[in-house]
């Protein structure tokens, strides 16, 4: 068990954990969870043991979801509802998904862990990340085609979700305008919540599963991810306090940025359609898939499997694989600001038609 | 009360809040290290904290966007 200890905090560490919060919050705030795989390692290459660099980003992650999850609830697109019943089975499949992580460090040690995490990493990712890139894509052709592209369409799978009815089982969800038997959120919660405690950032399961097995809305789907991330985060922020693991300056430093990103994200979505969610999360999946490419040489080489490497090339590609996450979170902060500045504009100006058109100034 | 003067009251408080943390930072320390040494009812600090952070800040950081002028579509439509 490694140490818990709890660093000295300089000036330009709590610059840098404001920034990496700020745009983490940012996609955090669009499209549910995300940025929370930066600043676990953000925090450790300051310094911080990993176990509370763990602890203090998920003691940021539940105040800052409960934030956003009352921010979109304002715009009307959170189903508490289904939010509450994923949080519970998720909170059981965080407890899993930590046991698993345990028993394999304790069979493989450190490096069998972080291959672990590389391998969900990439399966995930490539299958779910593609899948919802090309939708996003579909889409935005469809709306430059002219069809009509407004109404939110529900996949055969879901539909077929939706039509099954297990006595005794049933709820009916506001998001998805249908009853859905407990026995298909449980699974789903729970890969969410297993996804959470290996990668950090469970939404990539949860979101994709509640557009596209349970037949939600993108806008909504990503706004119930906060009330989910709310459950797991508290639940994970009380297990790890018990353990006297929570930096509270650290936790509280990131949330001093991501607070002011969460909201950007959240009145983002105000201003886009569904295919945005799709897009910007696609592109995220898939470009910290690609970060995993250059950590693997340096686990296969401490396994044995090919020849060691240098430590210098070893540096190298680990700041190429941390530079790549960053860049994931950059690219995704970016396309939100960008799909916010040129909402707003095209908003404004069909505001100033109107009040040309009356004759009155707002 | 106008978005500015909202986010005028809870900066301060969120301001404040900070500042309680930067001076009493050495205390939050001491608290997790007594929880790992078996007085467990110490972690509902950091729990306590982080609600208080959130209400607070969290009330500041969406009154400080609507004051410069970052505001949702639908609300503006509605007003």
């Amino acid at each position: 068990m490694e140490a818990v200890t709890f660093i000295h905090i300089e000036a330009a560490s709590v610059l840098q954990l404001f920034l990496v919060g700020l745009v983490g919050g940012m996609v955090s705030g669009f499209i549910g969870s995300g940025g929370a795989f930066v600043l676990t390692p953000a925090m450790m290459t300051m310094g911080v043991p990993g176990i509370v660099a763990v602890a203090s980003n998920i003691c940021h992650k539940f105040p800052k979801a409960l934030v956003g999850a009352l921010k979109r609830h304002e715009y009307g697109q959170v189903d508490w509802k289904l939010g509450l019943a994923m949080g519970a089975f998720a909170e059981l499949g965080m407890f899993a998904g930590k046991q698993v992580m345990t028993g394999i460090r304790r069979a493989y040690g450190d490096v069998g862990t972080s291959l672990y995490v590389s391998a969900v990493f990439v399966v995930v990712l490539a299958i779910v990340g593609v899948f919802v890139l090309r939708d996003a894509w579909r889409l935005y052709r469809a709306e430059r085609a002219g069809e009509d592209v407004h109404t939110h369409r529900v996949t055969r799978f879901a539909r077929w979700v939706q039509s099954v009815h297990i006595p005794g089982t049933m709820m009916h969800f506001r998001s998805l305008g249908a009853s859905v038997s407990v026995l298909f959120i449980a699974p789903l919660g729970f890969a969410t919540g297993m996804l959470a405690a290996t990668i950090a950032v469970g939404g990539f399961i949860g979101v994709p599963a509640m557009i596209y097995l349970l037949g939600a809305p993108a806008l909504m789907a990503s706004a119930t991810e906060l009330v989910i991330a709310f459950v797991m985060g508290l639940g994970g922020t009380v297990f790890y306090a018990l353990d006297g693991a929570v930096d509270i300056r650290l936790a509280m430093i990131i949330l001093a940025g991501s607070l002011f990103g969460i909201q950007i994200g959240a009145i983002g979505t105000t201003y886009v359609k569904d295919h945005a969610v799709k897009l910007v999360m696609g592109l995220i999946m898939v470009i910290v898939l690609f970060s995993r490419l250059f950590y693997l040489p340096g686990y296969l080489s401490q396994m044995g499997r090919i020849d060691p490497l240098g430590a210098d090339l070893l540096a190298w590609l680990t700041w190429l694989g941390d530079g790549t996450l960053v860049l994931a979170l950059a690219v995704g902060g970016l396309a939100i600001l960008w799909a916010l500045v040129r909402g707003m504009a095209e908003h404004r100006q069909q505001h100033e038609e109107l009040a040309a058109v009356d004759g009155v100034e707002d | 009360m106008s978005s500015l003067v909202k986010a005028v009251v809870y900066g301060a408080a969120s301001l404040a809040l900070y500042a309680l943390l930067f001076v009493y930072a050495d205390q939050t320390v001491e608290f997790a290290r007594r929880t790992r040494e078996g007085e467990k009812i110490w972690f509902l600090v950091p729990i306590v904290i982080a609600f208080a952070f959130s209400l607070v800040h969290g009330a500041f950081t969406g009154s400080f966007w609507e004051a410069i002028g970052l505001r949702p579509v639908d609300k503006k439509r509605s007003k």
